[in-house]
């Protein structure tokens, strides 16, 4: 007899832990979200500034050298993900250069790089993939505007893009919501529902508590670690937002 | 063009020593536009100037031991990005100041060292660039480098682009930042020694940071930025040597006081970023509206 394989996780960290410097990002962090080859999910990631969910970030892409713990992206390190352009990353906005002379276009085409030769000289397939996902994020008439030229929530859709064109199966959305107005924040929550319905991971780094219920299937309290990993009813009730945010919560 | 500017362009042609430098800055115009490209988005600015003071000692002691003074510059830019990277990386100091540290150290190794070579090598030759003093082999070398150059950047342009962009991506996807990083390193100290003869250690940093900066001015396309840049340099490069022979005046610096002009142009009239035309579009859209209301 054999026990029914687990399904492997997306995204699983064991045990985490950061510095930068003298300051402790992350202190033991421990989460699995997502299963490879789905079913999708949308994991909403709370917690306040300076919580370390951006560090998080940073380590589920490889990208730190942690004090130890370890990172396994569908069941291997992160490397082996990266290189089957499996992981999709949406920038905060402050870490973006709006200025920078790129078009809509220019910018979703660097999801494609990993497919491309060395040269990076984009074939029929790779023009296809992008102009499906710029119609897929309803981007198709501005795909000629430069980056900046966009309102928040399209500049949002246009990285969502990239992370399409990409076929990323994990996807890292950090603050997807900050400085997005209404409607466009309704649009990205569907879109990345979407994708979730397709079988993708994505996990969303938000302090848009408001928006959680209908955007998320589940929802982790983070501070440094994963204080509660539930739905995102449970996580949005006040006694457990205070110990993210250490603050009390009026019932 | 009426036959007296025609005269004036042609008759210094006559003269090898001025195809020969014309043939370098044009050389050095291109390749140091190109690449001043990302230069200007990365901000690297210092960096540029860092680099191409650091390799003084280097063209000194290449003088010195007969190698070739390429070699020599070369290794010495290389070795101010590892030093500046090294101090970065395993001190508290700031990169800028590991900059200014490292290059300056360098530059001032490079004086001294002149100052104690009994050699032909002249300071102000090293420093403001020698145009009229090109040898056979110097252009060689120049021309071979700045074609090796201008071939990497030109191939491997768009990972440039994205690790200007944005090098979290690059690592998403599996390339690495710290290689591309190090790529583009490694083609500015190319790119210094290359310019180095047209316009001098220390005027090389204009030929690097001033045509990115007009092209970024005139476009909001990267792949266009790539031809303006070093359209700009070359020909500020070709109008400035003209203009030096007819004015008897410094070679390197007439180039890179053109650059400067060009530059300021493009900062006031640019159509769409520049100073007063977008001063204007503001004005005229007031008037507009107030003509309306009126």
């Amino acid at each position: 007899m054999t026990t029914p394989a687990r399904p492997t996780p997306a995204i699983e960290v064991r045990d985490l832990t950061v510095h930068h410097g003298d300051v402790l990002a992350l202190d033991g962090a421990t989460l699995s979200v997502g299963t490879t080859g789905g079913p999708g999910t949308v994991c909403g990631l709370v917690g306040m500034n300076g919580s370390g969910k951006s560090t998080l970030f940073k380590a589920v892409m490889g990208m730190l050298r942690p004090d130890h713990g370890t990172v396994l992206l569908d069941g291997a390190p992160p490397v082996r993900a990266r290189r089957a352009q499996a992981v999709g990353y949406v920038p905060q906005s402050e870490d973006v250069d709006w200025a920078f002379p790129l078009s809509v276009r220019d910018v979703v085409m660097t999801g494609r790089y990993g497919y491309q030769g060395f040269t990076r000289r984009p074939r029929a397939a790779d023009r296809e993939a992008v102009d499906h996902a710029l119609d897929r994020v309803d981007l198709a008439d501005l795909a000629d505007r430069q980056i900046g030229a966009l309102s928040g929530g399209q500049r949002k859709r246009a990285f969502v893009a990239r992370g399409l064109a990409q076929g990323a199966t994990t996807l890292l959305l950090d603050e997807p919501f900050a400085g997005v107005d209404r409607r466009s924040e309704a649009t990205i929550s569907a879109l990345l529902r979407e994708l979730a319905a397709d079988g993708a991971t994505v996990l969303v780094s938000t302090h848009d508590l408001h928006g959680l219920p209908a955007l998320a299937d589940e929802a982790i309290l983070f501070l440094r670690r994963v204080l509660l990993h539930a739905t995102p009813d449970e996580v949005l009730r006040p006694e457990n937002l205070a110990l993210a945010f250490g603050l009390e919560v009026a019932p | 063009m009426s036959p007296d500017l025609w005269d004036l362009a042609v008759e210094p042609l006559s003269f090898e020593f001025v195809r020969t430098a014309l043939a370098v800055t044009v050389t050095a115009g291109v390749v140091c536009g190109v690449l001043s490209c990302w230069l200007v988005l990365v901000g690297w600015s210092l960096m540029g100037d860092a680099v191409s003071h650091a390799v003084l000692p280097g063209v000194v002691l290449a003088y010195v031991v007969g190698a070739p003074f390429a070699l020599g510059a070369l290794l010495f830019g290389l070795l101010a990005v590892l030093l500046i990277g090294a101090v970065r990386d395993t001190s508290r100091v700031k990169e800028d100041a590991a900059i200014g540290v490292v290059f300056t150290t360098l530059f001032a190794f490079g004086l001294v060292l002149i100052s104690v070579t009994p050699s032909q090598t002249d300071l102000n030759h090293i420093l403001f660039g020698n145009l009229l003093g090109v040898s056979r082999a110097d252009l060689v070398q120049v021309l071979a480098l700045g074609a090796v150059t201008l071939a990497v950047v030109v191939l491997k342009r768009r990972d440039l682009t994205l690790y200007a962009f944005d090098p979290v991506h690059a690592h998403a996807i599996g390339l690495s930042p710290r290689r591309l990083g190090a790529l583009l390193l490694g083609l500015l100290a190319l790119t210094v020694v290359v310019a180095l003869q047209a316009v001098g250690v220390v005027l090389v940093v204009a030929l690097l940071i001033t045509p990115g900066a007009t092209a970024y001015l005139l476009t909001d396309r990267f792949s266009r930025m790539l031809w303006i840049s070093p359209l700009v340099a070359a020909t500020c490069g070709v109008v400035g040597i003209l203009a030096s022979y007819w004015l008897d005046t410094s070679s390197g610096g007439t180039v890179v006081v053109t650059l400067g002009a060009a530059f300021t142009l493009a900062y006031l009239f640019s159509p769409r970023h520049g100073l007063l035309t977008t001063r204007l579009a503001h004005a005229r859209r007031r008037r507009a509206r107030a003509a309306v209301r009126a």
